[in-house]
């Protein structure tokens, strides 16, 4: 596969959102609004890219059987520095995330793109393959945030197009909101963009 | 008689109000993952059940005995995960030699529940939040962390074993082609949400 395929494929062909469905929990979990849909994807491909990188680098050095848990000390490792680097540069996202940034740890995306990708491929590739599925995992989540800001706020990227005084529909901004926006969403890119 | 209605106060929130799956967005994966059929469902949720009340046993000990003595509370991600997946490990093989009938039912599930968000999740939760029940405000103690574990795990099997009987039951029905599958277990999951919403009054 070429380079250029290796990376824009995350974007539609197996974006890990509409196709492969993993990562549930953080995509609806903090798509209240479409910043923090975007804010919890770079947090996401930071990881994904660093763990790519790393795990492509050692895995000819790690035992088969003991791989698993050392892939996910590797994972911790990078989370970890995330953490602390967003508490210290970007404390209200931090914030508002919460406890979303500790469990990209358990996030089925990072970890299975080690198993299915890293661990047989080069370094570049690697990195292009975790910033391509990154960066398709940004953009869905962008979008989420952005239809439910729309809906349930009034509000698109912070600003707001209804009245001052006026309510969006509360229902997507809480959690069955979340729920059915993503569910009408996934038709939506089965239709148009999948074609099925 | 107060703080056996302050326990009290912690299940209800748990399994209803605050339920961990519809509205915490915890576990997402094995819920929409092994709810296809009502015993694997069960089955799920008994092992959840299980590793989250062990798991929160552990991490909280070593949480205010180990991370914070020491000053290291930054490594708590990396501690919490290996020790929930030795834990998982030990669950395993215990439950191999001492009682097999009981990992014949579980056992499958239990490599699963490593990567499972809501195990890590209260983990983490109970050592860093402070939690308001009715009218008291606070962090969790020992005890009440183990019980928080317990009841968000059951928490847990309800909307599990609600949402697979619910599932079982969509398989016979007529659904359009592009909604068949994961969209319109999310729609239906939604709507669960919303009927769970329903408790936001009682604690």
């Amino acid at each position: 596969m070429s380079k250029l395929g290796i990376f824009t494929k995350g974007l539609i062909k197996d974006n890990p959102t509409f196709v492969l469905v993993l990562g549930m929990c953080p995509t609806l979990g903090t798509t209240t609004s479409a910043l923090n849909g975007a804010g919890m994807g770079l947090a996401t491909t930071f990881v994904l890219l660093l763990s790519n990188m790393v795990i492509s680098a050692v895995a000819g050095l790690i035992p088969d059987k003991v791989r698993i848990p050392a892939y996910i000390v590797i994972i911790a490792a990078f989370v970890t520095i995330l953490e602390m680097l967003m508490k210290a540069y970007v404390p209200s996202l931090y914030a508002t995330l919460g406890l979303f940034i500790p469990l990209i740890v358990v996030n089925c995306i990072v970890l299975g793109r080690a198993e299915a990708f890293a661990n047989k491929n080069g370094v570049v590739d690697s990195a292009l393959d975790g910033l391509g599925i990154g960066l398709g995992f940004t953009c869905s989540l962008t979008v989420l945030g952005l239809v439910r800001e729309i809906l349930g706020s009034g509000s698109a990227f912070g600003w707001k197009f209804i009245p001052a005084d006026a309510d969006g529909i509360l229902a997507f901004v809480l959690a069955p909101g979340a729920f059915i926006a993503l569910g009408y969403l996934m038709v939506l890119f089965r239709k148009i963009v999948l074609k099925k | 008689m107060e703080y056996l209605v302050f326990l009290l106060k912690i299940i209800i929130s748990s399994v209803l109000v605050n339920n961990i799956v519809l509205s915490q967005f915890l576990g997402i994966c094995p819920f929409l993952g092994v709810s296809n059929k009502v015993n694997t469902a069960a089955g799920m949720s008994g092992a959840v059940c299980f590793v989250m009340a062990l798991a929160t046993l552990v991490t909280y000990l070593l949480q205010y005995y180990v991370l914070i003595p020491l000053g290291i509370e930054f490594m708590q991600t990396l501690v919490f995960i290996l020790v929930i997946a030795a834990l998982v490990q030990m669950v395993e093989i215990i439950l191999k030699k001492t009682v097999p009938s009981l990992y014949q039912a579980l056992g499958i599930f239990l490599p699963l529940i490593t990567t499972n968000c809501c195990v890590l999740g209260v983990a983490i939760m109970v050592v860093t939040k402070e939690f308001t029940f009715g009218t008291v405000t606070k962090m969790l103690n020992l005890g009440e962390s183990v019980l928080f574990a317990v009841s968000s795990a059951l928490g847990f099997a309800l909307a599990m074993i609600i949402f697979s009987g619910i599932r079982e039951q969509m398989e016979i029905n007529g659904v359009p082609k592009p909604f068949k599958g994961i969209p319109i277990a999310l729609i239906t999951a939604g709507i669960l949400a919303m009927a769970f919403m329903g408790f936001s009054g009682l604690v």
